[in-house]
């Protein structure tokens, strides 16, 4: 059977075409999931994809976090389901406190949209088992609010854990703390990131590599093992 | 009826790189002798009824969970009471 991949579309969300692209060319099927749908339609993992959730007003992230849907994935995820949160999806899950610390504007205030050089430092969540520890990816990353911030003992404890799960390579592009690009949840379940993955799983189009595709035919197999 | 204002801003410890920008722009406007700024935000809540302890216990929680992220940011609840005039004027349509 197919794995079933939900992306969420909020209003405001740009990259749900492109997230859902990224599903099918990893193999699986992507089931389009409305923001005030609380049904999740059986699906065996979530993305949250980037764009601006409700213009990004209050803060990035904020008003989505009390979405219908969203009260599904938030008891789904900690009952164990995979989600993953791209750039503003990331956003909403530090705002739902699924992942810890907050979302603060770019360090230098501009909009930033580059190729990113990042580390895989955590090759051993649902989404990243399929590239290895220290591995170096090359992807998009487009945001102006991406300054990952938290306090000291949380990002003690992230370190600790092994829960920095992207770090970026080759400059700082946000101010981001210890240049943390992507963290996970304890159980490995939950993921952030900013830079975008599906932006680059076809060799025609964005950086011309498929760096991003390993998160997709990660999930994939893991769910198809489970 | 009476207003309450919530009032955000981004713990002391958080960098603000906005109000940096604005406090780096004062000297070319010719403020001088400001040192530091920090951006914040202001809610006005509209409350029908009392603003009694029970509707601003709601009001406080609904700062924690919502106007504010407690991650970054702190908040402060004030109750403005609405003046009589517009009291009157708002009668008067």
């Amino acid at each position: 059977m197919t794995a079933r991949i939900g992306v969420v579309t909020f209003p405001g969300t740009l990259d749900d075409r492109d997230t859902q692209r990224a599903v099918r060319v990893a193999g699986a099927e992507a089931v389009p999931l409305w923001h005030k749908d609380k049904d999740l339609k059986q699906v065996d993992a979530v993305v949250l994809p980037g764009g601006f959730s409700y213009g990004d007003y209050l803060r990035a992230g904020a008003i989505s976090r009390f979405s219908p849907v969203m009260e599904s994935v938030i008891e789904q995820a900690k009952a164990g389901m995979p989600v993953l949160g791209i750039c503003n999806g990331f956003q909403v899950l530090t705002e739902t406190h699924l992942l810890p610390g907050a979302m603060l504007r770019n360090n230098h205030l501009h909009f930033i949209c580059r190729e990113q050089k990042l580390r895989v430092e955590n090759a051993e969540t649902a989404w990243t088992a399929d590239y290895t520890a220290g591995q170096e990816i090359r992807i998009p990353l487009k945001n102006i609010d991406g300054q990952y911030t938290a306090d000291e003992r949380t990002l003690d404890m992230l370190e600790a854990e092994g829960r920095v799960a992207f770090r970026y390579l080759d400059g700082n592009p946000n101010g981001s703390l210890r240049d943390i690009a992507g963290i996970t949840n304890e159980a490995g379940n939950v993921v952030g990131l900013m830079p975008h993955p599906e932006h680059a799983v076809e060799p025609l189009i964005g950086t011309g590599r498929t760096d991003g595709l390993g998160f997709f035919t990660s999930i994939l197999k893991k769910l198809v093992n489970a | 009826m009476a207003r309450v204002v919530v009032d955000v801003m981004l713990k002391p410890e958080i960098l603000d790189p906005q109000g940096q920008a604005v406090q780096r722009a004062l000297p070319r406007l010719g403020f001088q002798g400001i040192s530091d700024v920090r951006q914040g935000k202001r809610f006005e809540l509209e409350v029908d009824g009392p603003v009694d302890a029970a509707a601003l216990a709601r009001i406080h929680e609904l700062a924690e969970t919502f106007l504010a992220n407690t991650v970054i940011e702190d908040f402060v609840v004030k109750v403005e009471e609405v003046q009589e005039t517009r009291k009157a004027e708002e009668a008067a349509k």
